[in-house]
């Protein structure tokens, strides 16, 4: 039988319809396809229209730019920026004195310096850059914002002994000599005495003497820069505010979190059943309270829980309770970080004949904690919004300030609160915005890398 | 092979280095450790109530409290005692975070969906309500409520009127009360009991259609037990109504009920603030739905909205309930940020105007953690034998 015609080639396709193609076959599905779509498309438009017309109307068209008191805003229904110029030190530093604004001035600085290479994955020198940020930033950053000079008198010895008897009371650069002899000595006694229990129970001498060294020296190295007397004035963490305090408490608080998050983190997946019980009651006591009663907490009843207790300034105790808190949460995102490390790597690790802290810190941590960094940066930008409850036990950071500038009768003009608020509003957005998108960014990263991974592996 | 001998000395180490031995020393040490600092927390505060001559206990309990609260579910007043005080704040606290809990929920899960949809300019809304929202702490937007929407409307002389009967101005919202007269109670019985005769209604269809595959209609009967039967007794009975109606007497409103703006400020901003997280959880939970699923299910020749009653929604569900009793929870416990705006609630009667009447801090912020640590403790148990009840059985 023969065909009377075989098409011999496929025929072109077609074009596609005009209502599903270029510029108006978009409008028609995206906007216009049913007659409810339509409608949706009608409210939203206008709900965008309402909103954004008015904000820039508001924060440029209409707004004041120049003018040096409130008489320039008084007849304004846009914002008043010359408000914000006028308070804008007292927004980012608070009532720190103005000759030494250069200080903070350099924190930030370095603090960028040092975050900016941190963040980009493809810079080199990570190790070097995280133990500059994490270790001596913090130790840097404290002795430019308060001027150091610490000047403590007593280690552990001098707790027991009088010192001061057997050395002279000379004092180099704002350095006592009575307390490093005591710090030497009691280093010195330390060290004898844990490197002897340690023999007795199999360890080599060598072994302890050199971690103890380490641990002093490391120890010796935080005291020092805090204990010397660079020359700078001291300025009381009640003078501090705005932005700088926002900053300071977020950051200190993260930089604490991470290593009470990780031992906690460790201590709930351990196999010691008190050990694991101890850290699931400290980490859901933490957990399940609101971080306002752990301002209160460390506020009012701190002070009676210490021994000289009242001394502490406001600030610092407002940290402690930050640090408790987030590093309660930081547990349990370590803790998934931990969660995810294939059994094999712990089971490679004990083959290789490496002990439980060996394991952990060379195998097991390196993994779980890159893995978590969305997850830590996540953690940070909800400590970042956190910050603004610490105006609640008095300390004024940007949002505190700000409202308290509400008030500045100078400045009293119809429009002054929403300048305010679109001022404070904007930073923190730009601020969080920017740290979760970087997140976003770390996660896509990690999704694709680990594709990559099983890609080869196949 | 040859023998090797095993020098069996070597190999013995010391008796510190057996696990056991090991973990139980270590689990002492930790154990004395905390002991030891728990001690030594007790001297000191101890000493330091001693020197600063603080009062201790809570005889200060069943002392009048002296001050008077803005809002209350139960009568209160400054002869009640701090324990009712305790009590007022606690119910507001509950009362605005089971209403918050309601509105982020609806407003999430529309939030969520509307990202999803393929309505481009519905989406992006979605979309930047949910970036604004999350990257502004969450005072920021209590304050803003507060200050710069609700205390900055009119006087009370110049109120914005809807329907002539409600009125909004800088002293909250006024709004009609009605009052029920007599044999109300009866008409509430019934409808109460409508809703259980429902319940079980419900639980027999459902158990009628798993045996026998037949669906019975129930709205009908369920219309009939928790509306028609109550309101048919309502005329029956004559119960009347009035409405008490707020009324501008001189430079305030009278009579009604006044939504203060503490509350309104508080519930907004908690609101719309977890609907921003809820729309995340929705999202992430519709999408984690497999696509065959859907296909599967339109195979099989289920409806739209058979397809997702039963195969979509509680296949999300298992995803988004986990997250989403968490955001209860963050609701609950971001509700004592109340105390910065003056909305009464646990931490702002307790924590605040108590605390600083009676300076008793540690049993008072001990009382109020343990509250948030029960509610917390409570909700996460309950949502575990959810979990477990809608955990896959898979077999």
């Amino acid at each position: 039988m023969s065909a009377a015609f075989v098409r011999a080639e496929t025929l072109p396709p077609r074009p596609a319809p005009f209502s599903q193609t270029g510029l108006w076959g978009w409008f028609a599905r995206r906007l216009f396809a049913t007659p409810a779509d339509i409608a949706m498309t009608i409210i939203g438009f206008a709900a965008l229209v309402l909103v954004v017309v008015p904000m820039f109307r508001f924060l440029v068209f209409d707004a004041v730019w120049t003018g040096t008191s409130r008489d320039a805003c008084v007849n304004t229904s846009g914002a008043c920026w010359p408000f914000i110029a006028a308070k804008f030190n007292q927004f980012v530093y608070g009532f720190y004195p103005y000759e030494e604004l250069w200080r903070p001035n350099v924190v930030f600085f370095l603090g960028l310096l040092l975050l900016v290479p941190l963040a980009i994955p493809s810079v080199p020198f990570k190790r070097v850059n995280a133990v500059l940020f994490f270790a001596i930033y913090p130790v840097v950053g404290f002795v430019l914002l308060t001027g150091g000079n610490l000047d403590p008198q007593r280690f552990v010895l001098g707790r027991f002994i009088r010192v001061s008897d057997y050395v002279s009371p000379v004092t180099w650069s704002g350095m006592r000599a009575v307390f490093w002899a005591d710090f030497a000595a009691s280093a010195l006694i330390l060290t004898a005495a844990v490197a002897l229990i340690a023999r007795f129970f199999g360890t080599r001498l060598a072994t302890s003497l050199k971690a103890m060294v380490a641990f002093f020296v490391f120890v010796a190295l935080v005291i020092a820069p805090v204990d010397a007397d660079f020359g700078l004035r001291q300025v009381e963490t009640r003078e501090w505010g705005g932005l700088l305090v926002t900053l300071v408490v977020a950051i200190a608080g993260i930089v604490a979190a991470l290593p009470i998050g990780i031992l906690l983190a460790l201590g709930r997946r351990s196999n010691m059943r008190f050990v694991r019980w101890a850290c699931i009651a400290f980490i859901e006591f933490w957990r399940g309270v609101p971080l306002i009663t752990v301002l209160f907490f460390a506020t009012y009843m701190l002070p009676l829980f210490l021994p000289g207790g009242a001394n502490i300034e406001r600030l610092v105790r407002a940290l402690i309770g930050v640090a408790l808190f987030s590093g309660a949460y930081m547990a349990e995102v370590v803790r998934g970080g931990l969660a995810a490390v294939p059994k094999h790597q712990y089971e490679s690790a004990a083959a290789l004949g490496l002990g439980y802290w060996k394991t952990m810190g060379l195998i097991v941590l390196p993994q779980a904690l890159t893995s978590v960094i969305p997850g830590i940066v996540n953690n940070f930008i909800g400590l970042f919004k956190d910050t603004t409850l610490v105006q609640i036990v008095a300390i004024l950071d940007l949002l505190g300030q700000v409202r308290a500038a509400f008030s500045d009768p100078n400045w009293s003009s119809p429009t002054t609160l929403y300048t305010g608020f679109a001022f404070a509003g904007g930073i923190y957005f730009v601020f969080c915005f920017a740290m979760s998108r970087y997140s976003l960014f770390l996660e896509r990263r990690a999704g694709t890398s680990a594709l990559r991974i099983e890609g080869a592996m196949r | 092979m040859a023998d090797v001998p095993v020098r069996r000395d070597r190999l013995k180490a010391s008796w510190i280095f057996r696990p056991g031995v090991r973990s139980a020393v270590i689990q002492f040490l930790l154990l004395a450790l905390i002991a030891l600092a728990a001690w030594y927390i007790f001297r000191t505060t101890r000493q330091n109530i001693a020197s600063q001559r603080l009062v201790t206990g809570f005889d200060f309990l069943w002392v009048e409290s002296g001050f008077s609260i803005s809002q209350t579910l139960i009568p209160f007043s400054e002869a009640n005692t701090y324990a009712r005080a305790f009590l007022v704040g606690l119910l507001n606290t509950l009362f605005v975070s089971a209403i918050g809990v309601v509105l982020a929920t609806v407003l999430g899960f529309l939030v969520g969906i509307g990202r999803l949809s393929h309505n481009w300019i519905i989406s992006r809304l979605c979309g930047g309500y949910v970036e604004v929202i999350r990257n502004l702490p969450l005072l920021f937007q209590i304050l803003f409520w507060y200050l710069a929407v609700l205390t900055s409307l009119p006087v009370p002389r110049q109120s914005i009127s809807l329907f002539g009967d409600i009125f909004i101005n800088n002293r909250g919202i006024m709004i009609p009360k009605p009052v029920f007269g007599e044999g109300f109670g009866i008409v509430l019985a019934l409808a109460a009991a409508g809703i259980v005769l429902s319940a079980v209604l419900s639980a027999l269809a459902r158990r009628h259609r798993i045996r026998t595959g037949a669906d019975w209609k129930t709205w009908p009967a369920a219309l009939l037990f928790i509306l028609v039967l109550p309101l048919s007794a309502f005329f029956y009975l004559g119960v009347g109504v009035e409405i008490d109606h707020p009324v501008l007497r001189g430079f305030n409103f009278n009579g009604g009920v006044r939504i203060i703006p503490e509350f309104l400020a508080l519930l907004i901003a908690l609101s719309t603030y977890t609907a921003g997280f809820i729309a995340e959880i929705v999202r992430a939970g519709i999408l984690a739905v497999p696509r065959g699923q859907t296909e599967a299910a339109s195979a099989l020749g289920l409806r739209r909205r058979s397809v997702l009653r039963l195969v979509v929604v509680p296949q999300a569900l298992r995803v988004i309930v986990p997250p989403l009793t968490s955001q209860y929870l963050n609701l609950t416990k971001n509700s004592s940020l109340a105390v910065s705006i003056g909305y009464p609630d646990l931490v702002s009667v307790f924590a605040g105007t108590t605390l600083n009447n009676t300076g008793q801090a540690i049993e008072i912020l001990g009382i109020t953690m343990l509250v948030y640590l029960v509610i917390s403790l409570v909700i996460s148990f309950a949502m575990n034998l959810y979990n477990r009840r809608i955990a896959l059985k898979e077999r």
